[in-house]
């Protein structure tokens, strides 16, 4: 199957899942499009590379992680001053865990697992909210 | 066997391993992911899921073994083993996960040991299925021809 466009490569990514199937499924995704991916294992990972100074575009962060989980990494990402687009995506589904999810400071949820389709759509809105 | 006919063998056996429930979606989009520079992709992502699979199994059996059963930790595995399943498509052995949730939330051992067994049953169906899969692929391969892309509605 030929490649989609890599329109969006001038983004950068950072995945942050401890579950190697969904690493590597979500950075193939990106890396499809064109854009530059990182991965990391937990939410302190994810808090410690923006620490160092790293900046990415777009976030998807997972919910259940070992060390610091989606919602605590997102709350003191934002506490940060972090204003990347955060993309919630977990299998876990009730109300009130999405809700909670959201109230961290999440731009979107997603269910698991991401599609390509959703994945696209995200990636066009970040693109058109920072047109150069 | 000439490569046209192979072709149409892989396609028969997908179509059936989606009518039987064995797969659904999910692995058509690992399928569209795979291209020229990551030719091995689906087989990779497949012997994760085996890697992940034995691994949670052998936890959850000794979880379910305890004379003290911790519930919250046998659906702690049982919910990474849904989401692993979910992650390659294989269906059946995602709702069999979905059943043995339920179960643990109910705090029925006896219930959750039945579940165990059909959970390691499935898998062994969905590997036996997927293994075959990559088989005819790599026949196909090596006969120089190329994986159909199949699209499922």
């Amino acid at each position: 199957m030929a490649s989609p466009q890599n329109f969006a490569s001038k983004l950068t990514a950072l995945v942050v899942d401890d579950h190697k199937i969904y690493q590597k499924v979500h950075q193939k995704m990106l890396n499809n499009f064109g854009v530059k991916s990182h991965v990391v294992e937990n939410g302190k990972e994810a808090v410690d590379i923006h620490w160092h100074g790293k900046k990415f575009d777009l976030i998807l962060m997972d919910m259940d992680m070992p060390i610091m989980n989606g919602i605590e990494a997102t709350k003191e990402l934002r506490a940060m001053g972090v204003c990347s687009t955060i993309v919630g995506v977990t299998s876990r589904s009730t109300e009130e865990e999405i809700l909670k999810f959201m109230e961290a400071g999440l731009d979107d949820y997603q269910e698991k697992p991401l599609t390509i389709p959703k994945l696209t759509s995200i990636l066009h809105k970040i693109i058109n909210s920072n047109p150069i | 066997m000439e490569v046209g006919q192979m072709q149409r063998q892989w396609m028969g056996y997908m179509k059936s391993l989606f009518m039987e429930g064995f797969l659904d979606g999910q692995f058509l989009q690992l399928q569209q992911l795979q291209d020229e520079n990551n030719p091995e992709f689906v087989v990779e992502v497949v012997s994760l899921f085996f890697e992940d699979s034995e691994r949670i199994l052998k936890d959850l059996s000794f979880a379910v073994d305890q004379q003290s059963v911790d519930f919250k930790k046998i659906d702690a595995h049982v919910h990474q083993f849904k989401g692993s399943s979910a992650s390659i498509g294989a269906q059946r052995v995602k709702n069999a996960c979905i059943a043995f949730r339920n179960f643990c939330e109910e705090q029925n051992i006896d219930a959750c040991r039945s579940c165990l067994q059909q959970v390691k049953q499935e898998y062994i169906h969905v590997k036996n299925k997927l293994e075959t899969l990559l088989r005819l692929e790599q026949q196909i391969v090596a006969a120089g021809g190329s994986i159909p892309m199949m699209e499922w509605n």
